[in-house]
């Protein structure tokens, strides 16, 4: 049913995507710009196409740094979090440099980083990481925040101890926090990313939309764009599928009753 | 299928040697002290439970009924007065089923949290889930089971962290009155095949007569005890026989000039 509803609700998004390209083709075939400034829909098409090997092989390189990097923040932030949620002196220590290490501008910290790290993946992951860590952090231990004091009771009234209680109820409750947390950080992971191949690297896409300006192949930096994009798209879409398989539960509608 | 008994851990705030008693709670006073001023929840109250003895505690809604079980379960400490007893149970008055675990490892949530390993802890829930008729069910989630079912799950696992007291906070409020009904039935059968001290909290009166060798009627804010009455009628019992119904008159009067 709701599936139908937003199948049917889907073309509106998707009316107002092909309106735009419309006028944008119509705008630069009627000679609004030069095509070398702004190409027309139709030859970023064609370049998605004609360069597809060449947009395939560096999507590669940026594909596998972003996953990569979240993965690595989700790994760091969730072992910060519970060492955060289990002892306050980890928790006073460390929140306030956490908030602090967001003001780290990324367009500087990048060529930095790649100068210390070299042109490898390694400054990349840590670019990555660096930007995705915090929400995945914040969201896990709000996770561990919701978990309701009467279950608390409940299972100290069962004698349980401290590491029974964490994986048995806080760890399952704060699971889909993780998930919330990743699903915010996709966008900013891709954004690190192309800051940091523009620092310094010879594949992925970031770099292919430096060297294809400078080139003046300006469809084909168009390409990239769309290319990141829709790869942003993506990988929500993945992190919204694994959310549902990993934690159902968080998805039912309330519960009524008791 | 008896479950052995374990002392509690949850020492420090329990006064476990209750005497000949299994419950005793002495001239016990409660307030919750808040910003916008004090909230005294029970005054004075005593109480006491022989073992095996079934104990109703009726009383106005916010008259202190779950502070006296969360008092008798070692889980707040009272402000005057002393409070002893075996070690108690709590089956708390939501539910609060895991989402994310089977109806089985609810069941066996307090056989978890006292170290028994899963595939242990499992084993020994099964029979009981049969017992209950819920074996059907056994790898239900919560949202997959009726109202009546859950709060069967959630006894269970009250029952299954085999303390002597059992402490119930209105079980059946939240069912609806055939359910209710049925499930009070069951209740009665269930405490005569496995006898346990029970302290039973409800507003609902019949279910106090019904279930209860005793029925104690504590005042509004602040609880104090407004009368106590022993129900001598034999089991099983009936709503219909005068007996009872006679003496739910008897509770709602107290109730009413309390
Ligand atoms: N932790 C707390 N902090 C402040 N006030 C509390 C706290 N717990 C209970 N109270 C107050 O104490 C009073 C008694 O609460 P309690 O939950 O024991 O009542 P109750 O008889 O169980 O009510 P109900 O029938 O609605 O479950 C209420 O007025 C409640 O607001
Ligand atoms: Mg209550």
């Amino acid at each position: 049913m709701r599936l139908a509803a937003t199948a049917r609700a889907g073309w509106r998004p998707v009316a107002v995507v092909v309106a735009l390209l419309g006028a944008w083709e119509l705008y630069v075939d009627l000679g609004g710009a030069s095509t070398l400034i702004l190409p027309a829909p139709r030859t970023v098409a064609q370049s998605l196409y004609d360069d597809r090997s060449l947009l395939w092989s560096n999507f590669l390189v940026t594909a596998q740094e972003v996953v990569l990097g979240i993965l690595v923040a989700a790994a760091a932030a969730v072992a910060l979090a519970c060492a955060m949620h289990f002892f306050a002196v980890v928790r006073q220590s460390l929140y306030p440099l956490l908030i602090a290490s967001q003001t780290l501008p990324i367009p500087m910290l990048a060529p930095v980083l790649v100068l210390w790290l070299g042109f490898g993946i390694l400054p990349k992951l840590v670019v990555i990481a660096v930007v995705s860590f915090f929400s995945i952090v914040v969201t896990t231990l709000a996770g561990f925040a919701s978990v309701d004091p009467d279950l608390l009771k409940l299972m100290r009234t069962f004698d349980a101890p401290r590491r029974r209680v964490f994986w048995s109820i806080e760890l399952p409750t704060a699971l889909p926090g993780v998930f919330t947390g990743a699903k915010i950080t996709v966008i900013v992971a891709v954004i690190g990313a192309v800051f940091a191949e523009q620092a310094g690297a010879n594949s992925g896409l970031g770099f292919l939309f430096s060297e294809s300006i400078a080139q003046l192949q300006t469809a084909r930096a168009y390409a990239t764009v769309v290319l990141l994009s829709a790869f942003a798209i993506l990988l929500f879409a993945a992190l919204t599928a694994a959310e549902r398989l990993a934690t159902p539960w968080a998805h039912q509608p309330k519960e009524t009753g008791s | 299928m008896a479950i052995e008994a374990r002392p509690s851990q949850s020492g420090e705030l329990h006064e476990p040697d209750a005497g000949d008693l299994a419950i005793r709670v002495e001239c016990v006073s409660r307030t919750f002290r808040q910003r916008r001023g004090d909230i005294p929840a029970l005054a004075e109250v005593s109480l006491s439970a022989a073992p095996g003895e079934i104990v109703a505690v009726v009383g106005p809604s916010g008259c202190g009924k779950t502070t006296l079980l969360e008092l008798i379960c070692g889980l707040q400490r009272p402000d005057s007065g002393r409070v002893r007893s075996a070690p108690a149970a709590l089956m708390p008055q939501r539910d609060l089923l895991l989402p994310w675990a089977s109806a089985l490892d609810n069941a066996a949530l307090a056989l978890r949290a006292r170290g028994v390993a899963r595939d242990r802890a499992r084993e020994q829930a099964r029979p009981w889930l049969q017992r209950f008729g819920l074996a059907a069910f056994e790898r239900a989630r919560p949202a997959e089971l009726s109202g009546g079912m859950r709060q069967r799950i959630s006894f269970l696992r009250s029952l299954l962290a085999g303390k002597p007291v059992l402490a119930l906070d209105e079980p059946f409020a939240s069912l609806d009155a055939i359910t209710r009904a049925e499930m009070q039935g069951w209740l009665a059968r269930v405490l005569d095949a496995e006898p346990r001290t029970v302290v039973l909290v409800t507003h609902d009166v019949e279910e106090a007569v019904l279930l209860a060798d005793r029925v104690v009627v504590l005042t509004a804010r602040p609880g104090r005890v407004a009368a106590e009455l022993p129900v001598a009628a034999s089991r099983p019992r009936r709503r219909s026989e005068p007996e009872i119904v006679a003496l739910r008159e008897r509770v709602l009067e107290t109730l009413g000039a309390a």
